[in-house]
């Protein structure tokens, strides 16, 4: 068998094995920890009538490992319970919450990855030069202040100062693609801004990495503009870190999303999840943690494959 | 030594020391009691109120000093438990190698499998909302980023001859972990603890922000943000100063990190 293909399954059933794990480790992080659930939902003054009723109806009084087990099942089958605030089933909200966090996910990495790359590049190509030292001083700030704030930060200046965009991103399906997008105009530029820097950053690491090899002199000297070397020769070389890179990024996006749609009131996952962990409601924190879980890993284990598959001596052994 | 810090560093270390003593300093210098109602709604700043009033009046600039002690006690104190429990476990598995290794750094391989934000949501959702469960949540979330540095690093130093020589002169495992490794691990631990720091200044203010931190009436700079975040639709930028204060603070302790890291890594001989 090719390496690669191998080294591949390898890394498939190692992100399967560490969503399994993931599953037991939020299960229990809810479920075993010190602490009765029960009397942590109701509080302090719940009656003894109605934290026996919550321990039946949340099957506290079956054995942990049982009820793990019809958890997992039920979540294998799309089936993730009910909410105990409102007794909604968690698969339908969480079904069309999850598609607008991917809306705005997936057009903040449309417009955050290509900037990124060509700010990279263009670090490179300027190196201690005052374009790469403006670049890297901005992406120590916008690494020093946190999501939300640069979220407000915006929302003053450019939502209400300015009013160029509305400040509340409050999207529904009758609205039109263009509707759409004016609304998440300012959480796509705050979320661009989160990964931005980390991106560039790290884009510019991998192409100075690739820039002292021997063949990048000898292109110089064969009297290549700098732009070309950077194009033809550095950049597809370094074309699986940065792939890395971007699929991390892509990760982090999902966690920025969660504090992101709080500050925009965008009706996503990240917001459900805030909502329900105050409320205490914990089958909806399970359900979200997994599914966010899921995702972390999933892009993770592609980061891995791409950087795997872009191997040509795993592609092509001898 | 002391002169020639280079003026980044001097300026890091000048407003890093300016916010720890108003942090230690807070009922002092304070102007107004923490939860002290002395003005109207979001009063624009004048000679009595600096920086102006809060959503229910109270003193904006009291409430960003003590926010301030806040945030920094609950950073300090979740990062030296991160350090501590990250750096021994760390150190113990680098020693001790075989399986003890092996489970140690598949557990944090695991636990680093989920984004610590949602972590610490999930673990949150049952738990008490408290300072202490902040802290023990926050420090052993970020601990499993300290033991994989404090382990790679004390790997390295395992196999040194002067750590063979300890272990053939029949020390034990403590006099080698705390005398031979620890000593020799610190710089790096400790430049990488400026961006613990920072992150766990972060991680407490989105926390609060979230209302899933520090809980009022207590002050602390995320949760001034959720208190006055309605005043943003209004051109009120209340909220705002949180961010002034957080990006300073963050600039200010890398720039620190920054310095001691080139200091050490030039004490090695210049290896990058």
């Amino acid at each position: 068998m090719v390496p690669a293909l191998k080294l591949v399954v390898q890394r498939v059933a190692l992100g399967l094995l560490l969503l399994f794990l993931v599953s037991v480790l939020i299960f229990a992080g809810t479920q075993i920890l010190p602490g009765d659930v029960a009397q942590s939902i109701l509080g302090q003054s719940a009656t003894p009538e109605a934290l026996a009723n919550l321990r039946a109806e949340l099957g506290l009084n079956e054995p942990a490992v049982t009820r793990y087990l019809d958890w997992l099942f039920g979540a294998l089958q799309g089936d993730l319970g009910t909410a105990l605030t409102n007794g909604a089933s968690i698969s339908e909200s969480l079904g069309r919450r999850l598609g607008n966090t991917m809306f705005l996910a997936f057009w903040a990495a449309v417009v955050a990855v290509p900037l990124a790359i060509f700010l990279g590049l263009l670090a490179v190509r300027y190196r201690d030069r005052w374009p790469d030292k403006l670049i890297s001083g901005v992406t120590l700030a916008s690494i020093s202040i946190p999501e939300f704030l640069i979220g407000y930060v915006l929302m003053y200046f450019v939502g209400v100062k300015l009013g160029l965009a509305p400040s509340v991103a409050m999207i529904n399906d009758t609205m039109s693609l263009g509707q759409k997008l004016h609304a998440i105009a300012l959480p796509v530029a705050v979320l661009t801004l989160v990964v931005l820097a980390h991106m560039m950053r790290m884009t510019r690491a991998a192409i100075l990495n690739v820039m002292q090899s021997a063949y990048i002199e000898t292109a110089e000297l064969k009297g290549l503009s700098m732009f070309t070397i950077i194009w033809r020769h550095a950049f597809p070389n370094s074309i699986a870190p940065i792939v890395n890179v971007v699929m991390l990024n892509l990760a982090y996006l999902v966690v920025g999303v969660v504090v992101v749609e709080v500050v925009f009131t965008y009706p996503g996952m990240g917001q459900y999840l805030v909502d329900h962990v105050s409320k205490r409601d914990v089958p909806v924190v399970q359900a979200c943690g997994l599914v966010f879980a899921a995702v972390y890993i999933g892009l993770n284990m592609i980061a891995d494959i791409v950087s795997i598959l872009s191997n040509p001596r795993l592609r092509h052994p001898k | 030594m002391t002169k020639n810090i280079p003026i980044a560093a001097a300026i890091g270390l000048f407003f890093t020391a300016l916010y720890f003593l108003m942090a230690i300093l807070a009922p002092w210098i304070a102007p107004y009691g923490m939860a002290e109602v002395v003005g109207g709604v979001w009063e624009p700043p004048s000679a009595e109120h600096l920086i102006g009033t809060d959503n229910i009046g109270r003193d904006l600039l009291t409430r960003m000093i003590y926010g301030g002690r806040t945030t920094i006690f609950i950073a300090t104190a979740a990062t030296v438990l991160s350090f501590t429990t990250g750096s021994v476990l760390g150190f113990l598995a680098a020693v001790m190698g075989g399986w003890v290794d092996q489970v140690m750094s598949r557990f944090v391989d695991l636990l680093m499998s989920i984004p610590s934000l949602i972590f610490a949501l999930v673990v949150l959702s049952v738990m008490p909302v408290t300072v202490p469960v902040l802290i023990v949540v926050m420090g052993l979330l970020d601990s499993t980023r300290v033991y994989r540095l404090a382990r790679a690093v004390a790997v390295d130093i395992n196999v040194m001859d002067y750590v063979e020589a300890a272990k053939l002169r029949g020390e034990g495992r403590i006099w080698i972990i705390f005398r031979e490794i620890l000593p020799n691990a610190l710089s790096p631990l400790v430049a990488e603890m400026g961006l613990r720091f920072i992150f766990m200044v972060l991680f407490v203010s989105t926390l609060s922000f979230l209302g899933l931190g520090v809980q009022p009436p207590a002050a602390d700079w995320g949760g001034i943000v959720k208190e006055n975040k309605d005043g943003i639709v209004y051109g009120i930028g209340a909220a705002l100063w949180p961010a002034v204060a957080i990006a300073t603070l963050a600039i200010s302790v890398n720039l620190v990190a920054d310095w001691v890291l080139n200091r050490t890594t030039s004490l090695k001989g210049g290896r990058g």
